[in-house]
Formats: C-alpha cells, sequence, structure tokens
C-alpha cells in the first residue's frame, strides 16, 4: 500500500542532520511520497524501514517484459484506476495476429505491413508493439515454421498463442533467446504449459472463462510451478462482462490484499473490422496491457494509436516540443512568420493547418511550459516579452524582411505591447482557432 | 476512495414530448439515471441506453469531406429529406439539426428561415430532436429564441448555453417548455458553476445536459475523457450540481481533422481513407462511453452502427 508522507516520517531517524539535502526528516519523508526523492539518500535510516519502504515502493502490479533488445515491450506497473489520478504509465501494447494456417508468403507479408508502421505524431513515434502467431493445427513443426517466418520478416517481439505444450515448445525453440509471450495456460494445461514456460524463462498468460477468482487461482498455481512473469486474460462472454472483470481485477491488483490478481492484462479484440477495433479501444481505455487485434488492416493502425497516446499522455507532463523556428514548407526569409507555444498539441494543430494552407510559412515555438495559448497567457507565459524576446534570440529580428508576425488570435489583446517590444514591426493577429488558419493566410496574409 | 460503490445517481433527462405529454413525438428519448461508473453492470445501475443523435446540417455541408458526405448525396441539399432518411430508413431516434447557416460569417440564415425549418423538421418526422445554434451571441440567441417558440411543446433540446450567454437560452426554454445544454470549456468548477448559475433562473435541473467540450481523437480527446471521469465521480459522490448526462458533440470534431481527410494516394501506409475516418469517429464515440458519454452526436451512418452494436454489448448485463 502506498505510504503517506507522515506514516514515512514515522519510519525515519528524526536527527535532521540534513545529510540527505532536505532541512528536515519531515520535509524528506514529504518528498518520498511524492517520489522526488531516494530512500538511498538517507545515510542514517534503519534495515527495518528499509524494508518497509521496500515493500511498499514495489509496484502492486508486476512488471513484465516480452521480447529483448531494442523493441523490448514493458507492460505493468500501473499505479491509479483513473488516468486524472497520475498517469497511465506503460501504453497498452497493441499485437497483430497471425497464424500457421497461412502460407509462409503471406505471413511475411502481414508481419512486415505490421511491423513497418511508423508514424511520426504530436512528438511521438506510432508504432505496434507485438506478432501474435496462432497455433491451429496441433502440429509443432508447422507451428515452429509459421513462427520461424515471422520472426524473419519482422522485428517485433512474439506472442506464441497455443495450448499445446509440444508446440509451444517447438516455436520457442525456434525463436531462441527472443522472449516471446506465452498464451498459454488454461486450467487443463497448466502444470505443462507452466514447466515449458519456466524452463525456457519466458512470460506466460493464463486464461479463465470461469470469472476472476478462478483466474487467480491459476495464476497462483502457475507461480507456484516456477514462473514468475505472469499476465492475465479473462475471457468474458460479453463487452460488458469483460469491463467488469478488467475492472475488478484492476481495483484488486492496485488494492494488493488479492492473491494471483498483481499482474498485467491482456485482451483479444475479437472480431474484425470496425467491431474489433471498437473492441481494441474500450481495452486501451480499461485497463488491458495488451490488445491482441485479428488480422488488423492498414486503416486500423493510426486510429487506435492516436487513441493510446491521448489515453497514456501524462496528464501532469503535457508533450512539449522543443522551442525554435520550425519551418513548414520550403520557407524562408521572406515567408510568413507565426508564433504560439511549445504545447505538443498546439504545436501539432497549427503546424498541421499551415501545411494545409499549402503556403511555406516558419513557426516560432516559445517557451511556454508546454501550456496552451490562453493558459499560458494567464499564467505570464506567453505575453509581448516572452515572444519578442524569442524572436531576437532566434535572430529573426535581423533576417525576417517583412517585419511581420502572426500572433494567435487568443492573445490579440497583446499586438499594441509586441509592437511596442518590437519597434518597426508590424504585428498581425491570427485566428483564433487553428482550423482558420488557411483561409487566413490566403486572404489576409495574401493581401497584406 | 474511487472504488466504493457510489449511492448517488444521475439526474434523468427526457426529450421529445409524445402526445400524451403536449407534443407530436412518437416517442421520447431520456437518458441519465447511472449510479454506476459506465457499465459496471455489478455494482449498480445503469437503467438508460446512451442514444446517438443524427447530425442534419440546415444547409448543404460543402466543407464536409465527400467520404461522410457521400451516404447523404441524395438529401445533401435538403434537411427535411435528410431527417426522413435518418429517421426513416437509418434508425434515428434522435436528430440533431445545427444551424450552422444561421451564422452571419457564412450563410447568414435569418431566425425567421431557421424556425420555418425546424417547424418542417418537426412535421416531416416523429422523432425527438436537438436544435443547435452555431454559437453564443445576439444571433445565436435570436435565432435559438424562434426556434424554441417555433417547437412550443415538443421539448427540443436546445444547445448550448455558455457562461457568458446562458439567460436568453434558458429563458427560451422556460418559456416554451424545452430543455439545454450546458457547455464549459473542459472543467469540473466551470461545469459546475454553469449548471448553478441555470438553476438560480428556476430552470429545473432536470432539463439540464451537460457539454464539457468534446476534443476529437488526436486533439485533447484526453482532456475531456479525463474532465467527464472526474465530473461522474464527483456527481456519483454526491454533489448534486454536476448530476446531469454528458452529451458530445463527436461528428463535428471528427470530420474536420487531417487524419479523416488525407487520400491514401497521400498517405499510402494510413490505409482506407472511408474506413480510416470512420474509425476515427468510433474510436472518439467508444472512448467517450467510457468515460460516460449519454449522448453522442455523430454523422457516418457507418459509425454509428458500429457504435450502437458496441452499446449493445456494453448495456448486455450477465
Amino acid at each position: 500500500m502506498k505510504l503517506t508522507g507522515l506514516q514515512i516520517f514515522k519510519l525515519l531517524p528524526n536527527k535532521n542532520c540534513k545529510e540527505c539535502g532536505f532541512q528536515t526528516c519531515l520535509a524528506f519523508a514529504m518528498k518520498l511520497a511524492g517520489k522526488q526523492a531516494k530512500l538511498d539518500a538517507c545515510p542514517h535510516v534503519s534495515d527495518e524501514a528499509k524494508e518497509k519502504l521496500g515493500a511498499a515502493s514495489v509496484p502492486p502490479i508486476r512488471l513484465v517484459k516480452i521480447g529483448a533488445g531494442e523493441r523490448e515491450v514493458l507492460i505493468g506497473e500501473e499505479l491509479v484506476l483513473f488516468r486524472h489520478e497520475k498517469t497511465f504509465y506503460h501504453k497498452t501494447a497493441l499485437a497483430a495476429q497471425v497464424d500457421d494456417g497461412m502460407d509462409a508468403v503471406t505471413l511475411a507479408a502481414r508481419a512486415g505491413a505490421a511491423s513497418s508502421f511508423s508514424v511520426d505524431r504530436a512528438g511521438e513515434t506510432l508504432r505496434l508493439d507485438l506478432i501474435a502467431v496462432k497455433e491451429t493445427a496441433g502440429d509443432p513443426q508447422k507451428f515452429a515454421a509459421a513462427v520461424r517466418s515471422v520472426k524473419a520478416s519482422s522485428p517485433l517481439p512474439l506472442i506464441l498463442v497455443s495450448k499445446n505444450p509440444e508446440c509451444l515448445r517447438a516455436a520457442i525453440e525456434a525463436v531462441k533467446d527472443s522472449r516471446p509471450l506465452v498464451w498459454g495456460a488454461d486450467a487443463g494445461n497448466v502444470e505443462k504449459v507452466a514447466a515449458v514456460a519456466k524452463e525456457f524463462s519466458v512470460p506466460l498468460v493464463v486464461e479463465s472463462g470461469d470469472g476472476i477468482d478462478a483466474l487467480a487461482a491459476l495464476a497462483v498455481k502457475a507461480a507456484e510451478a516456477g514462473v514468475e512473469d505472469i499476465v492475465l486474460a479473462p475471457l468474458s462472454n460479453s463487452p460488458a462482462a469483460r469491463l467488469g472483470d478488467f475492472t475488478q481485477l484492476r481495483r484488486r491488483a492496485l488494492a494488493r490484499t488479492f492473491k494471483g490478481t498483481g499482474y498485467p492484462l491482456v485482451m483479444a479484440a475479437g472480431g474484425s473490422g470496425y467491431e474489433g477495433a471498437a473492441a481494441a479501444v474500450a481495452g486501451t481505455c480499461k485497463y488491458a496491457s495488451v490488445v491482441v487485434l485479428e488480422n488488423p488492416e492498414a486503416w486500423e493502425f493510426l486510429p487506435l494509436l492516436t487513441l493510446r497516446q491521448n489515453i497514456y499522455t501524462d496528464p501532469q507532463k503535457p508533450l512539449q516540443v522543443d522551442p525554435g523556428v520550425y519551418k513548414i514548407g520550403e520557407a524562408g526569409d521572406d515567408s510568413p512568420l507565426l508564433v504560439t507555444t511549445n504545447f505538443s498539441l498546439t504545436y501539432f494543430m497549427v503546424s498541421t493547418e499551415i501545411e494545409a494552407s499549402e503556403i511555406p510559412a516558419r513557426l516560432l515555438i516559445a517557451e511556454a511550459e508546454g501550456q496552451s495559448v490562453l493558459t499560458a497567457w494567464a499564467a505570464g507565459k506567453f505575453n509581448a516579452d516572452v515572444i519578442a524576446k524569442a524572436v531576437v534570440a532566434q535572430g529573426l529580428d535581423k533576417t525576417v524582411t517583412h517585419k511581420r508576425i502572426i500572433i494567435p488570435g487568443y492573445v490579440a489583446m497583446i499586438s499594441g505591447d509586441l509592437e511596442d517590444k518590437l519597434p518597426g514591426w508590424n504585428v498581425m493577429v491570427g485566428p483564433q482557432e487553428s482550423s482558420d488558419i488557411p483561409s487566413y493566410m490566403k486572404d489576409v496574409w495574401a493581401k497584406a | 476512495m474511487t472504488d466504493q460503490i457510489p449511492t448517488s445517481a444521475v439526474r434523468r433527462v427526457r426529450i421529445g414530448n409524445t402526445a400524451a405529454q403536449g407534443g407530436t413525438r412518437a416517442f421520447s428519448v431520456e437518458v441519465g439515471g447511472e449510479t454506476c461508473l459506465p457499465f459496471l453492470h455489478f455494482e449498480g445501475e445503469m437503467p438508460l441506453r446512451p442514444v446517438i443523435a443524427w447530425e442534419i446540417p440546415d444547409v448543404r455541408p460543402d466543407d464536409w469531406v465527400e467520404t461522410v458526405r457521400e451516404p447523404y448525396a441524395a438529401v445533401l441539399d435538403d434537411p427535411a429529406a435528410w431527417a426522413r432518411l435518418a429517421a426513416e430508413k437509418m434508425g434515428a431516434r434522435l436528430l440533431c439539426l445545427d444551424l450552422r447557416g444561421t451564422n452571419p460569417d457564412k450563410q447568414n440564415r435569418t431566425a425567421a428561415e431557421a424556425a420555418a425549418l425546424v417547424k418542417k423538421v418537426l412535421a416531416e418526422v416523429n422523432v425527438p430532436l436537438i436544435v443547435k445554434r452555431p454559437g453564443p451571441g445576439e444571433k445565436g440567441n435570436e435565432v435559438l429564441t424562434a426556434c424554441a417558440e417555433a417547437a412550443q411543446g415538443e421539448r427540443v433540446l436546445l444547445a448550448s448555453a455558455v457562461e457568458d450567454d446562458y439567460k436568453t437560452l434558458v429563458a427560451a426554454a422556460i418559456a416554451y417548455g424545452h430543455t439545454v445544454v450546458a457547455e464549459t470549456p473542459i472543467d469540473v468548477n466551470l461545469c459546475k458553476q454553469l449548471n448553478i448559475l441555470i438553476s438560480d433562473l428556476h430552470f429545473p435541473p432536470e432539463g439540464i445536459v451537460i457539454d464539457p467540450l468534446t476534443g476529437g481523437l488526436g486533439y485533447g480527446l484526453e482532456y475531456t475523457y479525463s474532465v467527464m471521469e472526474r465530473i461522474r465521480i464527483q456527481a456519483l459522490g454526491g454533489d448534486a450540481m454536476t448530476q446531469m448526462p454528458f452529451i458530445s458533440f463527436v461528428g463535428q470534431e471528427v470530420w474536420k481533422t487531417k487524419e479523416v481527410k488525407v487520400p491514401v494516394e497521400k498517405e499510402p501506409r494510413w490505409g482506407d481513407r472511408t474506413k480510416r475516418g470512420v474509425l476515427w469517429e468510433i474510436a472518439t464515440a467508444v472512448s467517450l462511453l467510457h468515460a460516460g458519454a449519454d449522448i453522442l452526436v455523430m454523422r457516418h451512418p457507418e459509425a454509428i452502427a458500429a457504435v450502437e452494436k458496441t452499446i449493445d454489448g456494453l448495456m448486455k448485463k450477465g
């Protein structure tokens, strides 16, 4: 259970020696509670306190690593039920599923398409994370061959989907040392499959359609068999039941008092097309650490990855872009100059609309602590002073030929002040909404 | 604690009056009533199904991307025919008449024209109606007051009252027996504040639907999502002035984004444009359903069908 500052304080020596860098033990305890300091900074802390504080700092949901190397996927370690309480931490991993009934050419094409998808959006590269290979024929050689084909055409870590221990063994050996996630164990095969997972030290999915108590009991069995990295798959018989199961499992995990629940969750977004994609949306919002899509198509990737980006953005730390001058199109010293804040979404929207206007321009991004235009203005982080300093710091006062700058419509009130601070410049007031930038560029800038 | 079982309920709001209730609708639509977070049937009641309202523009929507215009190709110039198509052929149970053409910066249609259109749509179809002005201000008030009068007794949902401009709209709702949308910019306290201001005019809270402002997928969705979760948790915790159902204007936010417009020829990796756009609308709607949306205003028939199916699954108990 998470300890409060006062609970931590009671475990500290109360010497107020300041060796940790804080004035008092209480101040240090408050920082520890807020995760802004580390216990190692205290040289006098007792072993007993270390143990208690250490146990409290173990995340309630186990960290599970899938794959190895550059594309390794981390899931688990979640701390909250609602993203506004803190943040959701390790992003839902999206997996594209293929099966061993497909021929080698199809497998290579699908695995290649899923793993080559990559789009830069609002400061992040959006990519799929995993390929799931499903066994359909009970034939170890066939399954291993399919897994080999996929591995040869994709750098992504794998999920091996089979209930058959021999098939799993053959497939794991075919991709040795790549740490696939094995899906997995159920009430009928848990001993045998857990033994395979333990032998190869790979993470294991346990699944049950008999409710979350049965699922947790199965996880305990797998753990007792020596498997440490477990992922839970509740097989619910309706979307409502699934939401209920995922919600209750997350609550139990965070409560730390229910055995066999402190593991990340995986969901198969059954059905293809819109239905499967809608299930994936639900899973991303509500507690799935891995979502497996059946044969997804190209048009599904961008919406689903954008949704994941939205839900997993840290609410306390808005994504920021680096301050500076950004060229949009073949822009030069005589191109329009616009200015806005370094809030990633603001930058993304404004740059997208400038691009849509098809008029090359330069966009000056001012340091405004990652806040949007109005919020930053209200906080005094985006005013005439800040903008004028950014113009000079970037040397724009020397290079811009037309001496005109377009400010966001929401800060029209600073235009006079800015003209005072940038002598000889003409401050133009742009639109309030970024969606009106293309018409502004065509109608106002072109005629100015 | 967020995981305690809440005991308070979201208020029920009814849109549309049947003959027995003094109107001419074939049925009314009721939303709200939840005593639990969305679809958590194991610990509370969610007696009423979230409803999708079909967006009907009052003038030909030439700015809509063709992938969402195409299903309505035959009715683009005729909002009454459009309403009939949605209600009779496509199964709409709620319509949202968007009076975008009354915007002084656009076609600047008059209040009388808007009111005549409301009357015509009410005569053509018998489903309940949302009437939306393009924005606050004198013209918007004139338009909505005329429409409220034209729809007297039908209990339409008038959209939207904002903090700087709510009195005229609320007065029209009181005078002619309608409900109102209270719109605030993604903030729990501002939302509550506007509900209090509207209630201070002796308008019943059972007539208010709240719009915390929708950011579309990729364009601020996460802010809307979290503020809705926070408002709903506060409501279920017993705060009377946040216990209103939510409305989310999904379609208008989704279909203006770059990602639904760019053709596959320009961005081959993005895949089929129509399906990509439909999924953009589905993803926005489904995530907001999980945050508590009670009314979703949407555009594409395929997206609406998919979200109705999702709601079917989420409302099925056991």
